[in-house]
This record gives C-alpha cells, sequence and structure tokens, in this order.
C-alpha cells in the first residue's frame, strides 16, 4: 500500500527553484534514505511531505489525503506525520514528560493520565526513562534528540520525517540515536530519512533517493546505489562522501 | 515632623489612589499590548494597519495631550461623559498598551522558528502554539522590559493631578497648601513613589527568578 504520494512536486523561494519535479512513491513500511549535496533540495523535499513549507506546484498524498487539497485540515494530517529536527527543537521552558504529552492532550484530546503512560513507555523505550522530569536543558545532544524521537512518536504517526537527526550532534552521540532509529525502522515505521549517515543508509534503508538540483537523480536499493551507481552526479557525489 | 504626621494621612489617601489606578491602568494596558501585538503580527493586512496606526499615534504623542485628549476632547463630544478617574485610567492604560504592544511583538518574533516548526509539526493550531509555547516563553524573556514600562507608567500616573484626579502628587499639592512646608511634603511624596518603584522591582526579579528559563 502507498503511504506516500509525490506527484510533479515543485517549490521555489521566489525566483529559486529548489525541487524542479519530483515523483515518487513510498510504500507502507519503507525506509527511505534522502541523500545529495547541501542546497541539493533534499531538506525542502522533507518539508513539503508536512507542508511545513508550502508547496508551489504538485500534490503530497499520505495515507491517502492530499495535504496540498484547498480543504485539506493540515493539523490533522500532520497529527499522522512525525518530525524530526536537526536541531531537536524542544521546548525548553517544558519538562521532558511534558514536552511529550502536550500534543497528544491539545491535538489529539487524550486525557493526562493515559498521555503520561504512553509517555513513560516511549521514554523507556529510547532509554531516557530516568530524564522524565528534567529540562530539555540539562540534557546532551544524543539525549535531547531522542527526546525528540519520543514526542513525535507520542501522537502514534504513521509515518515519521527525520531532517539529518544526527548532524547537530557529537559523534559519541550518534550511535544511541540510530539505535533508536533502527529500533523503529524494525518495527516498520513508515520512515523518510534526509542524512549524511551513509552506513545508516547502506544498512538499514529499502531505499535510496539521491536528489541532485531539485530531481531525484538516482533510486535504488543501498546496495546497488552506493556500490553501482549508475548517474554521474551520483558518483561522484559518493567519491567525496564515502 | 509634626508637619509631616499632619500630612500623612492626606498622602495616605492620595498614595490608595495611585496604586488602586496604577492597578487597574497597567492590567487593562497589559491586555491591549497583547491584542494589538497579536494584530501587528496578523497575517491579515487591516487589522495590520490597525495595530500600526494605535501604536504610532500613541508613540507619537504626549501622555499630557492624550490625557487632555480623552478627558476634555472626548467629554467635549455630546455622547460621551467620562468622569476623572475613567479618563485617567484610560489614558495610562492606552499609552503603557502601545509600548506593551511594541515589547511583545519584538519578544515574539525573537523567538526561534524551530518552536513554532515543532509544534505545528506535532499537529497544534497556530493558537495552540501561541498559547502554549510561544508566549510563555516569549513573556520570560520580556519581563525585564516589562517592569520598565510599569514603572514609567506608575510615575505618568503623577501627571493625572493636573485634571483633579486625588492622587499621591495631588494630595502632596493639598498638604502644602494647608501646611505651606513644600520642602518637607515634596520629599515625603517622592519617597513614597521611590518605594513604589522599589517594590514594583523587587517583584520583576522575583519573577524572573521564578520563571528563570532552564
Amino acid at each position: 500500500m502507498t503511504m506516500i504520494d509525490v506527484k510533479n512536486l515543485k517549490k521555489s523561494f521566489g525566483k529559486l527553484e529548489v525541487l524542479k519535479d519530483i515523483t515518487v512513491e513510498i510504500k507502507e513500511k519503507e525506509v527511505v534514505c534522502v541523500i545529495g549535496a547541501s542546497g541539493s533540495g533534499k531538506s525542502t523535499f522533507l518539508r513539503c511531505l508536512n507542508r511545513l513549507e508550502d508547496i508551489t506546484d504538485g500534490h503530497v498524498i499520505i495515507d491517502g489525503q492530499d495535504i496540498t487539497a484547498n480543504d485539506a485540515n493540515i493539523n490533522i494530517i500532520r497529527q499522522e506525520v512525525g518530525m524530526v529536527f536537526q536541531q531537536f527543537n524542544l521546548f525548553p521552558h517544558k519538562t521532558v514528560i511534558e514536552n511529550i504529552i502536550l500534543a497528544p492532550m491539545k491535538a489529539r484530546g487524550i486525557t493526562k493520565d493515559e498521555a503520561t503512560k504512553t509517555a513513560r513507555e516511549l521514554l523507556a523505550k529510547v532509554g531516557l526513562a530516568e530524564k522524565a522530569d528534567s529540562y530539555p536543558g540539562s540534557l546532551s545532544g544524543g539525549q535531547k534528540q531522542r527526546v525528540a524521537i519520543a514526542r513525535a512518536l507520542a501522537m502514534n504517526p504513521k509515518v515519521m520525517l527525520f531532517d539529518e537527526p544526527t548532524s547537530a550532534l557529537d559523534p559519541e552521540m550518534v550511535g544511541d540515536v540510530l539505535e533508536v532509529m533502527k529500533q523503529l525502522a524494525k518495527e516498520g515505521m513508515t520512515m523518510v530519512v534526509v542524512t549524511h549517515e551513509m552506513g545508516f543508509a547502506r544498512e538499514v534503508s529499502d531505499r535510496v533517493l539521491f536528489i541532485d538540483e531539485g530531481l531525484i537523480a538516482e533510486q535504488n536499493v543501498p546496495d546497488e546505489l552506493f556500490n553501482n551507481p549508475q548517474n554521474e552526479r551520483t558518483q561522484a557525489f559518493l567519491s567525496k562522501v564515502l | 515632623m509634626d508637619v509631616i504626621i499632619d500630612a500623612l494621612p492626606y498622602l495616605w489617601e492620595g498614595l490608595k489612589v495611585t496604586v488602586y489606578i496604577f492597578v487597574i491602568a497597567i492590567i487593562l494596558g497589559f491586555i491591549i499590548g497583547l491584542i494589538m501585538a497579536l494584530l501587528r503580527l496578523s497575517p491579515i493586512k487591516i487589522l495590520n494597519w490597525i495595530a500600526k496606526i494605535f501604536i504610532d499615534a500613541i508613540r507619537g504623542t504626549p501622555i499630557l495631550v492624550q490625557l487632555f485628549f480623552i478627558y476634555f476632547g472626548l467629554n467635549a463630544l455630546e455622547f460621551i461623559s467620562l468622569d476623572r478617574e475613567t479618563a485617567g485610567i484610560i489614558t495610562v492604560a492606552v499609552n503603557a498598551g502601545a509600548y506593551f504592544a511594541e515589547i511583545i511583538r519584538a519578544g515574539i518574533q525573537s523567538m526561534d522558528k524551530g518552536q513554532t516548526e515543532a509544534a505545528r509539526s506535532l499537529g497544534l493550531t497556530s493558537t495552540q502554539n501561541m498559547r502554549y509555547i510561544i508566549l510563555p516563553q516569549a513573556f520570560r524573556r520580556m519581563l525585564p522590559t516589562f517592569t520598565n514600562q510599569a514603572i514609567i507608567s506608575l510615575k505618568d500616573t503623577s501627571l493625572l493631578s493636573v485634571i483633579g484626579i486625588a492622587d499621591l502628587t495631588q494630595q502632596g499639592q493639598i498638604a502644602i497648601a494647608a501646611t505651606f512646608k513644600a520642602f518637607e511634603i515634596w520629599l515625603v511624596v517622592g519617597v513614597m513613589y521611590f518605594i513604589m518603584i522599589y517594590l514594583l522591582s523587587l517583584l520583576s526579579s522575583f519573577l524572573e527568578r521564578r520563571f528563570e528559563l532552564r
């Protein structure tokens, strides 16, 4: 079943055309990594999937709902699409547990007791059960990112988007975050991950998209794409990063 | 010394009026400021303009002129009748409101865009984002600037004596008329304002510590 259906997606910032024409289907439970040079449009592509960026042209259909339609209720759709940011974006004035239960309570209308119970389970899952009452300011980068993942999961989304989730982390923190993401992939979450972690892309993803100058220049299963890239631009990019 | 003790009941009455007017005006002013700041940031052009004209008009005119306009000017219209205290409260509230509006607007705009993105990506509406994420953080940052404006507004209330409101300044004048001791009375009046403002800054530092950003 198709979970994310992107049809002829175009996105411009003023005169600058960042996404030129992107069409891609992502199936339920599929893990797709998006790679490419900085400025290639890969983050913009991800941010169009939950309309954090207004879409200039084309369609994005999430689980059968066209998020670009005029009558689309974007708040309802976003509840089904979790997002994890490079800079974590935890709410600094709220404790870890408050960060996690806010949206389930306010957007989904779940009771505080129930939301807290789920939040504690998720914190245990990301290995931070003892940090429930800490403030984000007292956590390390890796811990913050794991809280951010738990916060997104608390909405019980159908899709998770990751925007360079490990790029702002100290190298020794990266492993913990990737471990949580691997676990999530194993449980069958549909994931789209913009990343520079080629090891993660190779090991965990079902498919890798290489975005170059606003287009998908090449896509394939990771083994093929990394070992036998067809496109010149892919070859050039991989020779620099691998 | 006797002079001061004799004058104290007058001054005490004035002090109560000053505090009463200040408290009501500052609360109203804050509400006006919050509404104007949100209008100012609204994507709807016309609301934007209303707030901008209001803020510019108030900041661009002296408070004494505003007081005269509201008390004498508006009262000259047949269908409006404002008593002194109401006119005084409105003047201080509206004046503080314009400054609060700019403080709040700047505070909201200084927030990291990532906070809004995180809130919206979780499915919170823009109103919920404002209420639970942006305003609570922005208010903490704004607290020192709020205090500044509150102090200015408290001092502005002394201008209300010119339309005959029996505030601390007016009661000081009355006490002098009765005792002819200008030096002593104005000194005591000054000390009373100073104490009020000092208490205000203590309250502010207490709140700042209480709501310290972690």
